[in-house]
């Protein structure tokens, strides 16, 4: 009894967050992110005469370069807090959790600071990537065969 | 015209994320690393190459397609030389975001002081 007054209690003072507003403002960022990536393709595919695919390649390093630059400068943590998913889903996001992670150890030093850290945040992206891949990859390969 | 499908298959899956992200206590790393599983699964049987024809740009640059690269790659390489071509082909084209990302992280960790 007790306890559930307690809940009733915690759950009427805990401030309400707007999720519609929330939601709205991921969609925004991340379609302007979808956007700047097909512009970036299009752009470079149109001035180096490379393949899409080599394109959409160059698209990937200069978003992940780009968001390493912007999280060393500063600026990146704020606009994350006001878009959240919608820089976090990007490929954006993989590049702020590598950096960040990497300038807040790095006061312990080359290896044991950045070297050992730098996969702390965006190390299981990585890891649960492969071993899905790997899993999903040898199903196809049983049941089609190829 | 693709623009907008770019667009709004980003959007689509950023509102996913945030909606996730409200709704449950996962943290955003919890719910990058499902968009990759999710991914990964995807592209099990061509969808997800089909969806990258259709919008573009818009589907490569969520994480998912980080999901969708692994698989494709190990699958590329995997026709070739039989099963052990899934070892070796898993990080054919995704080496260059994880790549970037390692060096320039890096680099710019020597250069730039953390700021709070």
């Amino acid at each position: 009894m007790e306890k559930n007054k307690y809940k009733d209690l915690v759950a009427q003072h805990t401030p309400k967050e707007p999720r519609l507003y929330h939601g709205m403002i991921a969609f925004l960022t991340g379609g302007m992110m979808g956007v700047i990536g097909q512009f970036l393709i299009d752009i470079y595919s149109y001035y180096f005469h490379i393949s899409t695919s080599n394109a959409s390649v160059f698209m990937i390093i200069t978003l992940v370069f780009a968001g390493c630059l912007l999280t060393a400068l500063g600026f990146f943590d704020k606009w994350v807090s006001f878009a959240r998913a919608g820089l976090i889903i990007p490929i954006t996001g993989f590049a702020h959790a590598m950096m960040s992670a990497a300038l807040e150890y790095r006061k312990e030093g080359l290896v044991t600071g950045i070297g050992a850290n730098m996969f702390k945040l965006a190390g299981s992206v990585i890891i649960f990537g492969v071993v899905s891949a790997y899993i999903v990859g040898f199903i196809r390969l049983i049941v089609l065969g190829g | 015209m693709i623009y907008v499908y770019s667009f709004l298959f980003a959007g689509f899956v950023c509102l996913l994320g945030q909606i996730i992200l409200d709704n449950t206590k996962l943290t955003p790393g919890h719910v990058t690393t499902l968009f990759v599983v999710i991914g990964t699964f995807l592209d099990m049987f061509g969808f997800y190459d089909k969806v990258i024809l259709w919008v573009g740009g818009g589907a490569l640059v969520p994480i998912t397609s980080f999901g969708h690269l692994l698989i494709h790659g190990a699958l590329a390489r995997a026709s070739d030389i039989g099963i052990m071509g899934l070892a070796m082909g898993m990080f054919d084209l995704t080496s260059t975001g994880i790549i970037a990302a390692i060096v320039f992280s890096f680099i710019f960790a020597l250069i730039f002081k953390p700021r709070d």
